[in-house]
């Protein structure tokens, strides 16, 4: 996609929330060469512009980030590629997105993370790698991060598996601080997981399923929550949060000043483990939903601040992955596209969540999380990447329409409020919805 | 995804009371020795992933009872093993004719899958550690053979309920009626979430209270296959739980002692409990046919 250079945009008569910023108020945005030119009150800009997005009655947001996604490439293109993950991405209102590295093979190179940034691969929106902790994400030898983070890879995680070994966990730990690099975690101690299709609880039990318990997120979040107070400058970013008891180890790390962020999706914040029902294999994730005292804890810290980010962990599967029976069918559901149905469904009209909070979860939360400079905020000299969307727009989603090449979602057919209208990507209008 | 044809079963967990109380007034009524060929020139196909005597063969003869055609598939020695998906096997055999799918399959809700995708009945015959409602059904006729009705009796569950199809099924049917069921075992075996299964169910670590005045003893084996790493010291277990000519004394005087098998002599029960005259473990097998028939009836529509 070439971007026609000296081209202006100008949003107009939408209201503006900019948390980093502080506003939240009607205000005009002129973009100019891939950046935000000019923030004004309502007809305040002069002079032409050479396209007008008539913004009325709507939302405008600095773009949504998205902190972990799965876009399949390399090797599992039958899932998602990139083109076809950012498309879906576009149309959820996000702006950038961060790629998983558990792909085939693993991203654990400089050449993997070029080859993932490179205009080839198609991407509509910002692509910003996350690259292997490990090598092959073996939880054994450290990549090499400086190379990495020098090929552009915003952190590293071994996700899809933890980093499960005390020491190479510190050392990650120690090597990130280094760099100014953040170590995701994807915690869960696998001992206790083994073979494990759902969370552990009533619903499990009814249904014969082996279940995980919740502490097996807990422990981990605990340990390497200790290890972020006792390393200095380490940057320790837990992904897909979904414990109460994990939350705590969050809280803990956070008030001793330890640099501990995490992130929370839409699924679990919505749903529970009792939405398995009978086998329902689009509720089968991992972490699996847990208990409704867990979502709770959840949604408390949604809007208490603890939660830093909201992320989608859009885990794109084929059909023949999903339709088997529910303990051999894949981990994860796709995400993008319901995110910020959910989050104003869910958290704002259901449990009186702020928009401008919600605003901050899907763009300064994930923005200061990898230090996604220029990004996350709509000042001027920004990216110009922007969110716009009707908080009050009713609509049904329909998983046979998704721009995803995978419909594993839990929330076809569902009625959600709050749609995306547009999305900008560096100035260009990449989606446009109804 | 549809809802399952008409005369599935799947489990005891959804039906209701009545559609129960059906099913086994139809299975009193079936005699296997004299048949009636209810389901002449039906196909009924009895899909076993899983190792199976009694339930295989009682399936079989209940099928063949009812004047139906049965074949065999297993896992083994069929495209199974050549990697075929469970719906593909479901969609190969309806269309060679299949009427009726009876499935075992080790992963839970295998059949419910099968169901939602088949326009033809499909009959758990024990799915993972999740249900197995033929078991729980031939098991109330058994009951009801001995005592006069569920009304205010008192049944004792005792060994590894975690891993029991059989006694998921089990609480569901009885609890349904009223029945007071108590589960018994060490922690490992009946986690307290397993009270939460049914509406009046009690859980205890002491077989001496659950067996106190109790109408109906069902034993259950430790499935060592299941445990997947988790140890159980056996001899402790048998110290703790295991069903003796003492123990049953504690029961009511005309309590009957039950085992959906196979049963192992000297670790849940000791020989002397199982060859009891207060033990239905042989009456229990001897009611499967019957039960069977009944639900292969009702499944293809001639219930009559």
């Amino acid at each position: 996609m070439t971007r026609q250079e000296n081209k202006t945009l100008l949003i107009k008569g939408g209201h503006l929330i900019d948390p980093a910023a502080k506003i939240d108020a009607p205000m005009d945005i002129l973009l100019r060469e891939g950046r935000v030119a000019e923030v004004a009150l309502p007809n305040k800009i002069r002079g032409a512009a050479d396209e007008k997005l008539d913004a009325r009655g709507l939302i405008v947001a600095p773009g949504f980030i998205d902190l972990h996604v799965h876009l399949r490439e390399p090797g599992q293109g039958y899932k998602e590629t990139v083109a076809t993950g950012t498309a879906a991405a576009a149309a959820g209102g996000f702006t950038s997105v961060c790629t998983m590295p558990n792909t085939a093979p693993v991203v654990d190179t400089p050449e993997w993370v070029a080859w993932l940034r490179h205009p080839e691969r198609g991407a509509v929106v910002n692509v910003f790698p996350v690259a292997a902790a490990t090598r092959a994400s073996r939880g054994g030898t450290l990549t090499d991060f400086s190379a990495l983070q020098r090929a552009g890879a915003v952190a590293v995680t071994d996700d899809g598996k933890p980093i499960l070994d005390e020491e190479v966990m510190r050392m990650a730990l120690r090597l990130g601080a280094e760099l100014n690099f953040p170590v995701v975690q994807h915690a869960e101690d696998t001992r206790l997981t083994e073979n494990c299709s759902m969370h552990s609880g009533p619903t499990s039990f009814r249904l014969g399923l082996r279940a995980a318990p919740a502490s097996a997120e807990a422990a981990i979040v605990d340990r390497d929550a200790t290890l972020a107070q006792q390393i200095r400058e380490s940057r320790l970013h837990v992904a897909h949060l979904s414990t109460s008891d994990a939350l705590k180890a969050v809280r803990r790390g956070k008030r001793a000043k330890a640099r501990v962020t995490c992130e929370v999706t839409p699924h679990h914040f919505t749903l529970i483990d009792e939405n398995v029902g009978e086998y329902n294999t689009h509720c089968k994730m991992n972490p699996p939903l847990r208990s409704s005292t867990d979502r709770e804890a959840i949604l408390v810290a949604l809007a208490d601040g603890t939660v830093d980010a909201i992320a989608t962990d859009h885990a794109p599967h084929a059909l023949h992955e999903k339709q088997v029976e529910f303990e051999r069918a894949a981990f994860g559901i796709t995400g993008l596209e319901t995110a910020l149905a959910l989050a104003i469904t869910k958290l704002h009209r259901e449990h009186k969540i702020p928009l401008a909070r919600i605003v901050e979860l899907f763009s300064a939360g994930p923005a200061r999380v990898f230090d996604l400079r220029g990004r996350g905020s709509l000042a001027r000299g920004n990216f110009a990447d922007v969110t716009i969307f009707d908080p009050k727009k009713r609509w049904t989603f329909d998983a046979s329409k998704s721009r995803s090449l995978s419909r594993n979602s839990p929330f076809d057919g569902w009625q959600l409020t709050g749609k995306v209208v547009a999305t900008v990507v560096g100035g260009k209008i990449v989606y446009r919805g109804d | 995804m549809n809802k399952p044809a008409r005369g599935s079963l799947l489990g005891i967990e959804h039906l209701e009371a009545k559609e129960i109380l059906g099913l086994l007034t139809l299975a009193r009524r079936m005699n296997p020795l004299k048949s009636r060929p209810l389901l002449r020139g039906k196909r009924i196909v009895l899909l076993f992933y899983e190792a199976s005597t009694r339930t295989r063969s009682s399936f079989e003869f209940a099928a063949k009872s009812l004047g139906a055609m049965t074949t065999l598939v297993q896992s083994s020695g069929s495209s199974i093993e050549k990697g075929e998906s469970i719906l593909d096997t479901g969609y190969t055999l309806r269309g060679v004719g299949a009427d009726c799918i009876v499935m075992r399959h080790p992963s839970a809700g295998a059949p419910h899958l099968m169901a939602r995708h088949l326009d033809i009945p499909v009959i758990n015959a024990g799915d993972g550690m999740h249900e197995h409602p033929s078991q729980a059904l031939l098991d109330a006729v058994t009951i009801l053979k001995h005592k006069k009705s569920f009304k205010g009796l008192q049944v004792a569950i005792i060994g590894d309920i975690l891993h029991s199809r059989v006694a998921r099924s089990a609480c569901h049917l009885l609890t349904k009626f009223g029945v007071r069921v108590t589960l018994c075992g060490p922690p490992e075996l009946v986690p307290d979430v397993a009270a939460t299964l049914a509406p009046g169910l009690r859980v205890t670590r002491h077989i001496e209270d659950a067996l106190r005045g109790t109408d109906v003893i069902m034993l259950l084996r430790v499935q060592e296959e299941r445990l997947a790493g988790q140890k159980i010291h056996l001899q402790d277990y048998t110290t703790r739980y295991q069903m003796t000519a003492a123990r049953l004394k504690l029961a009511k005087r005309d309590a009957i002692v039950m085992h959906p098998g196979p049963i192992i002599r000297g670790l849940e029960l000791t020989a002397e409990v199982a060859d009891s005259p207060q033990s239905m473990i042989r009456d229990e097998v001897h009611n499967g046919v019957p039960t069977r028939m009944a639900i292969l009836a009702r499944a293809l529509g001639r219930a009559r």
